[in-house]
């Protein structure tokens, strides 16, 4: 099951891993997207540390760590193909898979339907 | 949000699903359901409708042509008086630094000028025309009118299909023309290095004439993202972040728009504020220069980034003033200053981005080749 943050990511859990990504709807709000960097593997990180950057054609934003943990690994083709953030958010363009230092931290974040509401 | 302008066509930019920003003090669509990509894409190989009414439109009339040319010479540092009527030209106002207030386009109109100013300098220009030039001319702003920019390879045959004579306007020809029963002005230019027109209508027929352009095939609405990184990879100036107050003419390597005739030597030299300031940097040269950068990754270099001579260390030698992604190219392209040691076309910089120096080559402008019809 997909869990969501009020800063539009979607995480979910596979394994002992949870993988991050954006959501359609902040896909959307950035536009295309034409530059993605991403973390070192190992790197270890705490909640709201930015560790993305996504540049659209206007504008650069971050994406934030949503829980402490270490990430274990990235999707290396967005940094080629960036423009799939924008053709599949929620699928083929995940950033990147973390190991959850307190994995009671997801229990705050958004179900799909709580998201849907959240961003109206 | 309520204090903002709305243009004639803000109903329909609804209508077409543009998302609707500030600029300049007016709601304008950044962008419509196609994005930004996509709609720059569609004006580099079709055709792609503006709306820039939110820019200023303003008439100048006297006694004689000669009456107007020779005053607003006064103001600019263009040759106004040798421009054939029906013709159009690049101006900039100077201030007494030398400094650039504002750039322009002019037209000839018979005994007319016909000014274009950007929007959120529009203000300080109509009080400065009128300080500088009334009463022995008259400054009328416009604001009865619409301006729309229909731009790209696909922009002629689709105005033709409306008024055939379109087509028999070259580059920075200046006319009437008339759609569908309505008199406009147009002006065979734009801000995006391709071929099309500029056109001034009234606001109460704008919304009928952008209808019927947009029924035409190939011709899409284009927003304001897509204006910038057009502009910008055709090496055009924005007001404000590559020109201003602070920077003079040869500083920006606007030196084509300053014609022999008003230069040091010309039959009209200087005569308008900040002369002696403009001619020096013409004699002695200046310290940096508006050059393009070509950042070597994907990263693009924005406005801000600084500019260094080494991968460490080293000096800082300029920063960006534009940058984005160009859609046209797949890669970041920029604009900045830099020491004029540093100007020349390949020279290697640093950009620091994010705390970390990443590689940016001087390159030549425009980054994609001016596609007008000369």
């Amino acid at each position: 099951m997909m869990k969501f943050t009020e800063e539009h990511e979607w995480l979910r859990v596979e394994g002992d891993e949870i993988v991050v990504g954006i959501t359609i709807h902040a896909a959307e709000q950035l536009g295309d997207v034409v530059f993605v960097e991403l973390p070192s593997e190992g790197t270890v990180v705490s909640k709201d540390d930015e560790v993305v950057v996504i540049e659209s054609v206007k504008a650069a934003s971050d994406i934030l760590a949503p829980i402490d943990g270490e990430i274990t690994e990235v999707n290396s083709t967005l940094t080629d193909t960036p423009g799939m953030v924008n053709d599949d958010p929620q699928g083929e363009a995940w950033f990147f898979k973390m190991k959850a230092s307190d994995p009671s931290q997801m229990d705050e974040f958004m179900d799909e339907a709580g998201y849907q509401k959240f961003i109206g | 949000m309520s204090d903002l302008q709305q243009t004639p066509l803000y109903d329909l930019h609804l209508e077409l699903g543009g998302k609707m920003v500030p600029f300049a003090g007016y709601s304008m669509p950044v962008q419509y359901p196609m994005g930004v990509m996509k709609e720059h894409l569609h004006t580099r190989n079709f055709a792609g409708l503006f709306d820039v009414s939110h820019m200023g439109q303003v008439i100048l009339s006297g006694a004689s042509w000669e009456a107007v040319a020779t005053a607003f010479e006064t103001l600019v540092p263009m040759d106004v008086l040798g421009l054939a009527d029906g013709r159009q030209r690049y101006g900039l106002f100077i201030n007494d630094v030398g400094g650039i207030e504002d750039d322009l386009m002019f037209a000839r109109r018979g005994n007319d000028l016909f000014v274009v100013v950007n929007a959120a300098c529009k203000g300080a220009d109509i009080a400065r025309m009128k300080a500088a030039l009334e009463p022995q001319v008259t400054v009328t702003a416009i604001d009865d009118r619409a301006l729309i920019a229909l731009q790209g390879p696909g922009a002629e045959a689709a105005l033709a299909t409306i008024d055939p004579t379109a087509a028999n306007m070259r580059f920075m020809d200046f006319g009437a023309l008339s759609l569908d029963g309505v008199e406009v002005w147009a002006s065979r230019s734009g801000y995006t290095g391709e071929d099309g027109y500029e056109i001034s209508v009234p606001a109460d027929e704008a919304e009928t004439v952008v209808r019927g352009l947009l029924a035409i095939e190939g011709v899409e609405p284009i927003g304001l993202g897509a204006r910038d990184s057009l502009r910008l990879e055709a090496g055009l100036c924005l007001y404000g972040n590559d020109i201003d107050a602070q920077t003079n003419p040869v500083e920006a390597s606007l030196n084509w728009a300053i014609q022999k005739i008003r230069r040091a030597g010309g039959a009209r030299e200087g005569g308008y504020p900040g002369a002696q300031v403009v001619q020096a940097a013409f004699e002695d040269g200046v310290a940096r220069k508006r050059v393009g950068l070509a950042p070597q990754g994907r990263a693009p270099m924005r406005e801000g980034t600084q500019l260094y001579d080494a991968e460490d260390g080293g000096r800082l030698v300029g920063h960006v003033t534009s940058g984005s992604f160009g859609p046209t190219l797949g890669m970041p392209v920029a604009m900045g200053y830099v020491g004029a040691e540093y100007a020349s076309v390949d020279t290697a910089l640093w950009g620091e981005v994010r705390g970390k120096r990443l590689p940016v080559s001087v390159a030549k402008l425009p980054f994609v080749a001016a596609n007008f019809k000369r």
